[in-house]
């Protein structure tokens, strides 16, 4: 699965350090193995926002501070955004864990203090993630994104960390092979 | 230039000379660890979508059954049946059944798993607690863990180091949480974010194994990559006769760059906590007693260790739980509730009055044994409390060390521990 070259959708704002408690309440994580039913649950534990992910619209865009997803390791906190219809997260910063659990699984997270400050709940953007910009319509504004090092781009681009563990077993077993 | 022993680590681990901060470095790994709520999900993701049909090493794994076991519903029931099939076909070394290992954190060093000088990654996030045996030692995903199941190996990027230097002794009843307490609250929980974070200086000297891996479990709620600790005298007792592999300790070079240097005088640090609903929002405990509580939870990867317990027994000999009131406590360790047997330390948890659980994660991810419910008011030795942690969003929940947590369940409010114990007993405190 590569990614799409642009992503267009309406904005969902959220705070600073929201931890993977307030994404996916740890009691969801029964369904650990069920993208669509964590996905119902995404952001609930956010005070005040219960019953987000009813209102998400597939290929809308969440916006969050600095920090989004401190806390705990549990990728069913990228997984249940993903789960919502969310196609692609903006932050301000991520928390590492959370950061690097998207990249693995090949899901799209920019990371934009200008974005964060500038754009509003309900927004509608367009990310061109060729070009790493962020236009927002509504406010007529455009945003710079901030490059990440080459080996994630890699890992963005190619799908994530399970292709690039298939490509390295594949090399493994040829190695083994001519070593015969 | 000189490295730090995380950048030290990291190099041995990529087979290279050095490495810099910021560099990204495909690394060996030393020991994995999974438990109940990510091994399923890496499980399926190494097996189904990587293609791989066994793992790297089975001696260099550990598997615990303790988020949501003893099975809290049919659904964890499903999460801990795949969590044993895959260890059991897999043929893993260190699988700790239900009723024989308990919470990973605890149970890893205990059983002398994670060593000075290794690269230790867990499918959790307070991993990074082993660092304290001088280690580098990390939380990653259920991806991560597959990666490493299948090749031995994982991607990271090496993270600046932050120094922190702790000048004299904690006072009398100040515990290590209270000093970590206090430096998160300096810092933010993003003070440290994706950084490392080495711990020196005489405090920690005077402090044993099991408060130096209070400290440096808690490196996840500044935001660090890892916590680590210097290899001295305490580090080699507690290893001696646990450890199950050789190791080789490590040092940083005394030219090593540190990214910023932060100094503090543990004898200034007060008993304190963190209010809700953030790990940083600390106070001195002057300014929050007399809070009025409902649940008192000890237990935690944190501070549910025997020498937690013990204190917090000392507390609550001879007492009762204030009514309306209930303290629920849980061991760390299946090992640590045999100890605490052993020295009768249950008899008096029992006789208070309080509710002694079985070993698990249980109350502190609002799991099971003490979720609590809206409004609920929850003093706990636990290391995270931001809003439904521990159950509902809108239940407040303090955190504390375990001699604070006893006595404040001793009142029925937050409470110094020296208005129920005049002194804590000696080889105790």
């Amino acid at each position: 699965m590569t990614l799409p070259k642009v992503i267009r959708g309406r904005a969902w704002k959220f705070g600073a350090n929201i931890d993977t408690d307030q994404i996916i309440p740890a009691k969801y994580a029964i369904y650990s193995l069920d993208e669509k039913e964590l996905g119902k649950h995404a952001m609930e534990g956010v005070p005040g926002r219960e019953g987000w992910a009813a209102a998400v619209t597939q290929g809308d865009i969440l916006v969050a501070g600095s920090n989004f997803g401190c806390g705990s390791s549990r990728e069913i906190a990228p997984v249940a955004i993903r789960g919502a219809g969310i196609s692609l997260v903006i932050a301000d910063s991520y928390a590492r864990i959370f950061f690097r659990n998207a990249i693995n699984m090949g899901y799209p997270i920019l990371q934009s203090p200008q974005a964060s400050e500038g754009i509003e709940d309900g927004d509608e953007l367009e990310v061109d993630l060729e070009q790493g910009i962020i236009r927002n319509f509504s406010k007529s504004d455009e945003y710079p994104t901030e490059a990440f090092p080459k080996f994630m781009n890699e890992l963005l681009q190619m799908g994530g960390l399970v292709p690039w563990v298939r490509r390295r077993l594949e090399e493994r077993r040829h190695v083994a092979t001519a070593r015969g | 230039m000189g490295m730090t022993m995380t950048e030290k680590i990291l190099a041995r681990g990529a087979g290279r000379d050095s490495v810099r901060p910021g560099d990204l470095v495909l690394a060996k790994v030393d020991f994995a660890m999974g438990h109940d709520l990510t091994i399923p999900p890496a499980g399926r993701i190494m097996r189904e979508q990587m293609g791989a049909e066994k793992i790297w090493d089975p001696e260099r794994v550990a598997v615990t059954q303790d988020h949501f076991q003893p099975a809290k519903d049919a659904a964890s029931a499903t999460l801990g049946r795949l969590t044993r099939e895959f260890s059991r076909d897999m043929g893993i070394k260190w699988y700790f059944e239900v009723g024989q290992g308990g919470i990973c954190h605890t149970v890893l060093p205990e059983n002398g798993l994670v060593l000075p000088g290794e690269l230790v990654v867990g499918a959790d996030s307070h991993s990074c607690t082993y660092g304290a045996l001088n280690n580098f030692a990390t939380g990653i995903g259920s991806t991560d863990l597959a990666c490493v199941f299948a090749l031995g190996e994982l991607w990271f990027r090496v993270p600046e180091t932050l120094k922190f230097v702790y000048h004299n002794r904690l006072k009398e009843w100040v515990e290590a949480k209270d000093l970590i307490l206090y430096v998160i609250g300096q810092i933010g929980v993003d003070g440290a974010r994706s950084k490392a974070m080495e711990h020196t200086g005489e405090a920690l000297r005077h402090i044993d194994m099991e408060a130096r891996l209070t400290m440096t479990n808690m490196a996840i709620e500044a935001g660090a990559k890892n916590g680590i600790m210097e290899f001295d005298e305490v580090t080699k007792e507690y290893l001696d006769g646990r450890a199950k592999r050789p190791y080789t300790p490590v040092s940083s070079d005394p030219d090593a760059e540190y990214e910023k240097l932060f100094e503090f005088d543990a004898e200034k640090v007060e008993l304190g906590v963190a209010r809700p609903m953030s790990p940083d929002n600390y106070s001195p405990l002057s300014e929050v007693a007399g809070t009025r509580l409902d649940q008192v939870f000890i237990g935690s990867c944190t501070n549910s260790r025997i020498t937690d317990l013990r204190r917090a027994a000392a507390v609550l000999d001879g007492h009762k739980v204030a009514p309306g009131v209930r303290l629920i406590i849980t061991p760390s360790s299946h090992q640590v509730a045999i100890q605490a047997e052993k020295e009768g330390l249950i008899g008096i948890f029992l006789a208070s009055g309080a509710a002694w659980t079985t070993a698990t994660c249980g109350a502190c991810l609002g799991g099971h044994m003490g979720v609590l419910g809206e409004g609920e008011v929850c003093l706990s030795t636990t290391n995270r409390n931001f809003p439904g942690r521990m159950g509902h969003p809108k239940a407040l929940v303090y955190l504390s060390n375990p001699a604070v947590a006893a006595a404040s369940a001793v009142t029925g409010v937050i409470t110094h521990p020296h208005e129920v114990l005049d002194k804590m007993p000696a080889g105790i405190a």
